[in-house]
């Protein structure tokens, strides 16, 4: 195929100290791709999404996201560490969205939205304004822009954390758990948004509890497991006839 | 009778109290005419300033310094934040009063003070430190590097308050490390950094009177230079003392609404101001009354 893969990854490796949480890990996304990765707590999914914007450095194997290094510049053979404002420039085309929100408590909705923009691409603040004030409004909180995160509930906060990534015009979204830390009748209005991003041709790449959202968004499901990838494929196999012993035991403990 | 050990030790410290009071007021040594006389002399007055305006600069030098040796010592480069770390070890490890007597004589260590490219042309000005170094520069160094170093630790602990995810999010938008502190975690520090700095204000009031061994006039080396001519020490002790309590005790109260603004969102039920507690007391049934338990009233 000729298209650039948006995230490519070949035998990731990663520890922490002795505890080794990437075991050769390799998936390919390809643009406008929705992967969800799901699997049991520990079973280093989300560092893996971590690797991809480089929050955690990889130990081992090839990560690239839109055919450049993570993390690394590449001449001839040698492989150079990128320089921190060089890492920062790749992470602002990159959204992410964490568990536990990390909204700016000392801002507000708007600013929290406009920080990256203004701060980061330096676009001018009366534009910033009006395209957070479109993406607060697209995610539903046209009437939240002055609210700071201690007065919006858990999944108004995510929803203003999805619209702070957007803010940048990320050419890929990663998406930590988005949904797990929140009330269950609070989950639907974030899996909306997520799913109406997937509409758009957004390239996700989605750790998720959620087995519904991953049978109806997502391209491919990836099941992992103790550091390594144990299934792949398209939501039909893997959710619906799962080849593997340790995938079908653990889709019958969260089905 | 009930509480009878209340009783007790309120007689005790009535009798205490009473016999240092009676003792103050007929001991014709403590001067309070003089006392009186001298506590809006010009002099004092102007020596008043002095120590507010030394308070503040210092302050104002000490925070600057500790804002960047703490980001300093944060620093993922070792020789920068070992640097910081020598830096809050020397400081912190010798008396302020030495290092003021240090800055005092720095003259005697630097004759000139040359500024240059090291090597290339090490002295392209060239200055006389008796000149230069004024008794109000040696003051400003001496309690401003001094308190610098108090400050790093303080600033470090509201850093280190700020949750990890803060950081991670600022730096997943793309900002750079400086932004991220500057922007995003600084501002959030600061309800953890303002209670110990207004500490640190009050504190620093107090320890410019060390001063006046260099012979800068002050509060307390006016009130010194009043006594060397009138031999009326303790009035004058008394006329220094009566100015740093009221001073100390302006700032609390400032630090008092500070705190409590800062705490604003951390505890749901602030207690009462003392403001507060009075007009309930004078406006009955502006509140509803606390309950009391049986005999165990005020």
């Amino acid at each position: 195929m000729s298209v650039t893969p948006m995230v490519e990854a070949e035998l990731v490796c990663k520890h922490f100290g002795r505890n080794e949480v990437l075991r050769g890990v390799s998936l390919t996304v390809q643009p406008g791709e929705v992967m969800c990765i799901i699997g049991p707590s520990g079973s280093g999914k989300s560092t893996m999404l971590r690797c991809v914007n480089h929050l955690e450095q990889v130990d081992a194997g090839r990560l690239s996201v839109d055919g450049q290094l993570v993390g690394y510049r590449q001449e001839g053979d040698k492989l150079y560490e990128l320089r921190e404002n060089e890492v920062a420039q790749k992470r602002a085309d990159i959204g992410m969205v964490f568990q536990h929100f990390n909204l700016f408590g000392h801002m507000t909705a708007l600013q929290n939205v406009c920080e990256a923009p203004v701060q980061v691409k330096r676009i001018p603040k009366k534009q910033a304004r009006e395209t957070a004030t479109a993406l607060l409004n697209q995610v539903g909180l046209g009437d939240k822009l002055d609210a700071y995160p201690s007065q919006l509930s858990g999944g108004q906060q995510q929803r203003v954390a999805i619209a702070r990534a957007l803010a940048m015009r990320p050419k890929l979204m990663l998406f930590d758990e988005p949904t797990s830390a929140l009330d269950p009748e609070l989950v639907g209005d974030v899996l909306n948004v997520m799913r109406e991003l997937a509409r758009e041709g957004m390239t996700m790449l989605v750790v998720t509890h959620e087995m519904g959202f991953a049978r109806e968004v997502a391209d491919t499901v990836v099941f992992m497991d103790g550091g390594v990838i144990v299934e792949s494929g398209s939501p039909a196999q893997v959710l619906g006839n799962p080849q593997e012993a340790r995938t079908r035991d653990f889709l019958s403990r969260v089905l | 009778m009930r509480h009878y050990g209340r009783w007790v030790a309120a007689f005790v410290v009535f009798l205490i109290a009473g016999s240092l009071v009676r003792s103050v007021v007929t001991n014709d040594r403590f001067e309070w005419g003089v006392v009186g006389d001298f506590l809006f002399d010009r002099r004092v007055l102007d020596g008043l300033v002095l120590t507010l305006e030394l308070t503040v600069c210092a302050m104002i030098a000490g925070v600057v310094i500790g804002i960047v040796l703490a980001i300093m010592r944060l620093s993922p480069n070792p020789l920068v934040s070992g640097a910081s770390g020598f830096y809050i070890w020397l400081f912190r490890g010798t008396p302020v009063l030495v290092q003021l007597l240090f800055w005092n004589f720095i003259a005697a260590l630097y004759p000139t003070i040359d500024l240059g490219i090291p090597f290339l042309a090490p002295d392209l000005i060239s200055l006389n430190a008796n000149t230069v170094i004024t008794p109000f520069i040696v003051a400003l160094l001496g309690l401003g590097l001094n308190e610098g170093a108090y400050m790093a630790e303080i600033v470090r602990a509201g850093v280190l308050s700020v949750p990890e995810g803060q950081t991670q999010a600022a730096q997943a938008l793309g900002m750079s490390r400086l932004q991220t502190m500057r922007r995003i975690v600084l501002p959030q520090a600061m309800r953890v950094i303002i209670p110990p700095t207004g500490n640190e204000t009050i504190s620093m009031l107090k320890t410019t009177s060390l001063v006046s061994v260099i012979a800068y006039a002050e509060l307390l080396y006016a009130s010194q230079l009043i006594y060397s001519e009138n031999y009326r020490t303790i009035p004058l002790l008394i006329v220094a003392s009566i100015w740093y309590l009221i001073m100390t005790t302006i700032l609390s109260i400032g630090q008092y609404y500070l705190e409590r603004r800062y705490g604003r969102g951390h505890s749901r039920n602030l207690p009462k101001t003392p403001f507060q507690k009075l007009k309930s007391v004078l406006v009955p049934g502006h509140e509803r009354p606390a309950i009391t338990p049986e005999g165990g009233g005020l």
